[in-house]
């Protein structure tokens, strides 16, 4: 893991833990609103939104769920690093 | 009966719940990753959902109903009626000689029922300020994003007859 080594592990895991936290809830915060787009679109009757919201909204689930295993990463290289487990 | 001698100079507290701070912040922000990702795969099941409902959708077949009768309206009267079903509150309007408009009375935005104001020529939701055009139910103003659905009319005869439902 890369970052400032005057940092201690501990510190500079949290964040990382944080930079990745903050932009999963920007990704959720677009799913939200992808999904209330696409279903105000599938009410008006044009369904031809649907695919490719679809298509976003998978995307962003994959980038989602690949820091949340980077999240898991980094807490246990710090926990390993810190000697705590 | 003694009780065996603790070997550990930390309070008992400490003993029993030895889970330091910094170990549960841990815990608790991975606990809230996990979380946020599963909102994320629910939120991309939804747009499955709409997906699948989209790709497999087939346009419903309507009845036809009389819904008012030549001339039973003054110009610029209003008719309420329901249609398709017993539950979809709809609204006639009589605009200018034989010409007639009926829209869905359901405020796209929370269900509220519109009404017909004859001064601003509109159909207005009193709840949320959301106007629609009497041509043809488009927003004009208001929270709305959808246009008022659309019931087809004809006329046949001496009679108003409503045949389908345009949503666009």
């Amino acid at each position: 893991m890369s970052g400032d080594p005057e940092l201690p592990p501990k510190t500079r895991g949290l964040t990382a833990i944080a930079g990745a936290m903050s932009l999963i809830a920007v990704l959720l915060i677009v799913q939200i609103w992808l999904l209330s787009a696409a279903l105000e679109s599938f009410l008006a009757g044009k369904r031809s939104s649907a695919l490719p919201a679809a298509i976003f909204s998978g995307l962003m689930f994959l980038i989602c769920f690949g820091l949340y295993l980077f999240v898991d990463r980094v807490d246990s290289d710090v926990r390993g690093s810190a000697g705590e487990r | 009966m003694s009780w065996p001698r603790r070997s550990s100079s930390e309070p008992l507290w400490k003993e029993e719940f030895s889970v330091r701070t910094a170990d549960e912040r841990y815990v608790t922000r991975r606990q809230l990753t996990k979380f946020l990702v599963l909102t994320s795969f629910g939120m991309f099941v939804g747009n499955l959902w709409i997906l699948f409902r989209s790709l497999f959708y087939k346009p419903p077949t309507y009845p036809q109903q009389t819904v008012a009768r030549l001339g039973e309206l003054p110009v610029g009267g209003v008719k309420l009626f329901t249609y398709p079903t017993k539950d979809d509150l709809c609204i006639l309007v009589r605009t200018a000689g034989n010409e007639h408009v009926s829209y869905s009375q359901k405020c796209t935005h929370l269900s509220c029922a519109v009404y017909y104001s004859q001064e601003s020529n509109r159909l207005e939701c009193p709840c949320h300020k959301g106007f629609f055009s009497i041509a043809d139910g488009s927003v004009l103003q208001g929270p709305p994003s959808r246009p008022l659905p659309r019931i087809i009319l004809e006329k046949r005869g001496n009679e108003v007859v409503a045949v389908d439902i345009k949503v666009s």
